[in-house]
């Protein structure tokens, strides 16, 4: 696919309020990316008019059940059909906090068997409570299944900061073993939490900032074409969003998180 | 509900005509009192006089609406009013003294001050920056939670009110000391520490839920506060100049969009305008009004679209007396009437009274003017983003507001008469305070004095309180509240708001409640020059200013007498800066059984940089480069935290002095253009010693200090010149090679090289001959600057 032919659906509804700068992160790397209301795009029933589908950060109809768990609904109520057609043919959703919150309570992530017709996993409550915004590391461990770190080197530790108060991923216990066993099988982690140097955090706080279970901080689904994560790589694109540039002598050229985003151009680039 | 004085009119819903004209004196007053209007006899006199001209009495729906607009909250009686002083008559401190300085400097990039919702600067040539801070102390106090959310609400839909775009958040809060001892606790008063959780958790909710960074702030502690909670909550938006619309005509009808109508925040501007009792927990509680951040979310994108399309005449929003004063004043506003349909107000409950649905102040609500033309295409947007909107009456040629309910007429009152309250005369007097300087030996120990100032709870990290709130949402916040890794205190923050320019937004406050209870005057030029070094030190400039006053019962002379010193200080010392004044907000009757509240004028500073490369954080960033300081010290430590901890006030308060303070932060802007500058923080509360140790950790590497090296006026002890507060000072971290151009910009200015920053990772102050006095490890340093609220929240 050529770039110009590339439209990156950026999906809100209301309570949704990171869509505008993922938006320009997706303009900056000079392809198409619109905003549409959940409302908008019922009435017109256009979903496979775009390459990708980004479900944004937020407080999606204010969370007020669990996070993301009403618009998770809606979603699958609404748009089942369109969504389903746009995971089967490989292209690509994305989940960013609130968003990632959808994709796990709309049955698509992990998604072990295809989606789900329940949650197989939760972002619940933080651990130690309450909301948290801080800049943290994760490492990214994928062996090359998720299509959204294609361009990111295996081992390679990003900076990026993340803002919520139900981020911690955990899986029923009595599975818990297996199911972790299962996620690295089908190569579906993809970020965890770790320090600076990239050892993992294994559960402190505030490296791991939520109490995620085997400090998870994004996974995808088998297919490598769905993917959520806590952490917010739209807030960690510029270089100078990064909280510690005024102190660093060569500061680079853009933050830990734009990798993410330009790895997903680069898969539908490739894509038929 | 005082029948003898109602006349219960026919009609399928509560209206009473109120039985005025045959009331006494002392009757009127009690009518006043029963239905909360909290009008005055003067006030009432005049309601009787007007009345009496119509040939009858007003329904309920028109007292109240008289009540409401004409309340302390909504009129600000007491800035508008006269003041007798010192054998002076002063007309309007407002005039006299705020705006006073606006109008004389009027700057040109000054776009539209006092006048509206909001203050707004020009940024560029394109947009403007709409800026409002609020005081939300009342609810807070009966329900910490909802009335710190519903501050925040109100304070973004100010913004909203002016066509702009909520871009950030600010939050300024005062509480009791959080260990207060329960048993001193009054009935009614609720424990500081159960104020503290429930505000920080309300203002973080609503900022995170509408997905607007809370950026700046600060959080004070003083006895004073505990029963009276001190609430600032600000927003700062951004605006397309040219699709600023308030051009309303009459014909033109009227929307009201949002959240529905219902019986939450009823008479909550007469409960803001009275002092807070045992009572004001059952009495009062209806007056707060309870939050949805996702209602706004929805209007806030409704809004903007209908701004960019143009189709609106003007907006404002439903706040303080809800539709009485939002309707009474956009009326007056464009020189109109209203005629209004009140039963077609969308409403939460069943069974309201008229005179209730339109005094009463739920959130999330708008009211728009629009040409009927393009009434359709404003309810098609609306319904897009799922909020509410409908069309409730329109404006009039005559200058009447008209207000039915089905074919009742239930109030029919002039405009004039409206906006025309009788002026107020009050008294004040101001009696400076007598406290002594407090003698006592100098300390052996003072790495453990700066040990204990690190962790008292005004200096102490704010950390635990930050994180809860979203900082980074938007993508734009350039300079972070906490700096860095070790979450050094920023002075101030920075915006980036546009994507195709480097151009950036500067936010800033100064609060120094300690210094009030000395000398009202120092106070409020403390907290100007604060508001204004804090924007300096990052490299803002151009500094807009905004002031909200919380203090006590201005009807008690002694208080309108400090009241009229910090006013004259913001003359003053705001004429002097050349930083107007663009907005502004009051809360008096800040009294409890506890007595009154300190003193406190928080100033927020709105100043911009050119460049955003060109900022400058406070952490330190390399061994051996040079540490300065500029502006003179002086033994100046009145109300100081140092005293504070040893348990005196003194008489000692920092004073400001404009015309040397202009020239170092000339000196300063100029030194951070050249890039000259590696660090810079400014000198608050605790002083040298407790900037020098933030620094220090905060940029992981030691600081070496000589005392000696300091300018100071006369020889001090060394305690004194570690912690004195004395205004308009820096301390500023120079790469050697940088040195010498460094000084040459400091020209004609106070400062001085007093040390160096070091590898070893400690804060080491000595004194004459090399005496150690200050020696202490940046991880006991930093230690003892988070645990004291590290676990409060």
């Amino acid at each position: 696919m050529k770039k110009e032919e590339i439209n990156v659906c950026v999906l809100r509804v209301g309570g949704t309020n990171c869509d505008a700068e993922t938006k320009q992160a997706f303009e900056e790397l000079d392809v198409r990316a619109r905003v549409v209301h959940l409302n908008e795009i019922i009435k017109q029933r256009n979903l496979l008019e775009y390459q990708a589908l980004v479900l944004p950060g937020g407080f999606s109809y204010g969370d007020y059940v669990r996070g993301g768990a009403i618009w998770a609904k809606l979603l699958l109520a609404k748009l089942g059909k369109e969504l389903k057609a746009f995971v089967d043919e490989n292209r690509p959703i994305l989940g960013i906090c609130n968003g990632f919150q959808v994709l796990v309570e709309a049955g698509l992530l992990p998604g072990f068997e295809g989606a789900s017709t329940y949650p197989e996993a939760t972002l619940a409550t933080n651990v130690p409570p309450g909301y948290n915004c801080r800049w943290i590391s994760i490492k990214h461990e994928n062996r090359g299944k998720c299509v959204f770190t294609c361009k990111i080197p295996r081992g390679k530790t990003l900076h990026v900061p993340v803002a919520h108060s139900e981020g911690r991923f955990l899986l029923p216990k009595e599975k818990e073993d297996r199911l972790l066993q299962r996620l690295y099988d089908n190569d579906q982690i993809v970020f965890r939490y770790c320090n600076k140097d990239g050892e993992p955090a294994k559960g402190r706080f505030p490296l791991n900032p939520n109490g995620s279970f085997h400090d998870i901080a994004g996974v995808c689904n088998p297919e490598g074409t769905i993917f959520g994560l806590m952490p917010h790589p739209e807030r960690a694109f510029y270089w100078w969003q990064q909280p510690d540039w005024t102190r660093q002598d060569r500061v680079p050229e853009s933050g830990d998180g734009r990798p993410i985003l330009e790895s997903l151009i680069s898969y539908l680039e490739n894509k038929s | 509900m005082i029948r003898s004085y109602c006349t219960c009119r026919k009609t399928p819903f509560p209206l009473f005509d109120i039985n005025i004209l045959g009331a006494t004196d002392e009757q009127l007053l009690r009518i006043s009192r029963e239905l909360n209007i909290g009008l005055s006899l003067q006030e009432m006199k005049h309601v009787h006089a007007y009345f009496k001209k119509k040939k009858r009495n007003p329904t309920d729906v028109e007292l109240q609406t008289i009540g409401q607009t004409w309340s302390e909250h909504c009129f600000h009686k007491t800035f508008k009013g006269k003041i007798h002083f010192e054998g002076k008559e002063i007309d309007s401190l407002f005039k006299t003294y705020i705006a006073r300085v606006t109008d004389e400097l009027s700057p040109p990039w000054c776009f539209s001050v006092f006048e509206d919702n909001a203050g707004i600067v020009r940024f560029d040539k394109n947009h403007g920056i709409a800026v409002k801070v609020e005081t939300h102390n009342h609810p807070s106090a009966v329900e910490p939670f909802g009335g710190a959310a519903t501050g925040t609400g109100g304070v973004i839909r100010d913004i909203l009110g002016v066509w702009a775009d909520p871009i950030a958040c600010t939050d300024v809060l005062g509480f009791g000391p959080l260990d207060f001892d329960y048993k001193k606790l009054p009935p009614g008063v609720k424990h500081p520490r159960y104020v503290y959780t429930g505000v920080v958790a309300g203002i973080g909710s609503y900022g995170n839920n509408m997905g607007i960074p809370t950026v700046n702030g600060a959080i004070c502690f003083d006895e004073s506060y505990v029963g009276n909670v001190v609430v600032y909550c600000g927003c700062v938006g951004l605006l397309p100049l040219r699709k600023f619309r308030k051009n309303a005509k009459p014909k033109d009808v009227i929307v009201i969009a949002g959240g529905k109508t219902g019986r939450d925040g009823i008479h909550g501007v007469t409960f803001a305008s009275a002092e807070l009792t045992e009572e004001s927990e059952n009495v009062s509680r209806p007056a707060v009004q309870i939050a949805n951040p996702i209602e706004e979310e929805k209007l806030k994108r409704a809004i903007n679209e209908i701004r960019d399309i143009q189709v609106a005449s003007s907006i404002t929003d439903l706040g303080g007396g809800g539709m009485s004063s939002a309707i009474g004043e956009t009326a007056e506003r464009f020189e109109c009437g209203a005629t209004i349909k009140l039963d077609k107000t969308p409403l939460k409950n069943l069974g309201m009274a008229p005179w209730e649905i339109y005094i009463s102040e739920s959130q999330e609500r708008m009211i728009l003017t629009v040409p009927a033309e393009n009434l359709d295409k404003i309810l098609e947007v609306f319904a897009k983003e799922d909020v509410e909107a409908t069309p409730i009456g329109e404006l009039t040629r005559d200058k009447v507001l008209r207000i039915d309910y089905g074919d009742e007429r239930v109030a029919e009152v002039d405009i004039s008469f409206l906006f025309d309250p009788p002026r107020t005369m009050k008294t004040a007097k101001y009696d400076p305070t007598n406290i002594g300087e407090p003698n006592f030996p100098e300390p052996k120990d003072l790495t453990e004095v700066l040990l204990h100032l690190l962790s008292s709870p005004n200096i102490a990290s704010k950390e635990s309180v930050v994180r809860t709130y979203d900082h980074e949402v938007k993508g734009k916040t350039v300079l972070k509240p906490l700096q860095g890794e070790n979450g050094g205190p920023n002075d101030a923050s920075i915006l980036k708001p546009l994507e195709d320019s480097w151009k950036g937004i500067v936010i800033s406050c100064g609060i120094n409640p300690n210094y009030g209870k000395i000398d009202a005057y120092w106070m409020a030029a403390s907290s100007i020059d604060e508001a204004v070094r804090n924007n300096v030190a990052v490299g803002g400039r151009r500094i807009a200013l905004l002031d909200n006053f919380t203090w006590g019962n201005p009807e008690k002379p002694e208080r309108l007498g400090s009241l009229v010193k910090a006013c004259m200080a913001c003359y003053d010392i705001a004429k002097a800066y050349e930083t107007p004044f663009i907005s502004g907000k009051d809360s008096l009757y800040n009294e409890s059984p506890l007595g009154p509240i300190t003193p406190t004028l928080l100033v927020t500073g709105l100043g911009i940089i050119p460049d955003i490369r060109s900022a400058v954080s406070m952490d330190i960033k390399a061994p051996n480069n040079a540490i300065y300081i500029i502006g003179e010290t002086f033994r100046e430590l009145g109300g100081s935290e140092y005293y504070r901890t040893k348990g005196f006030l003194g008489n000692t308060v920092p004073k400001v002095r404009p015309e040397k303070a202009k020239k170092t932060f000339h000196a300063i802007t100029k030194a951070i253009d050249l890039g000259l500058m590696e660090a810079c923080h400014d000198l608050s509360e605790g002083g040298l010693a407790v900037s020098a140790a933030e620094m220090a950790f905060a940029g992981g590497y030691g600081i070496e200090i000589d005392l000696k090296k300091v300018p100071t006026e006369t020889q001090e002890r060394d305690d004194f010149i570690l912690f004195s507060e004395s205004n308009s000072r820096f301390l500023v971290e120079v790469s050697s090679k940088a040195k010498d151009d460094f000084e040459r910009q400091m020209k004609g200015t106070v400062y001085a090289e007093i040390g160096k920053v070091t590898k070893t990772p400690r804060l080491c102050i000595s004194t004459t001959n090399g005496k150690v006095i200050v020696d202490a490890s940046l991880k006991n340093l930093q230690t003892s600057w988070k645990r004291t609220l590290s676990s409060e929240v």
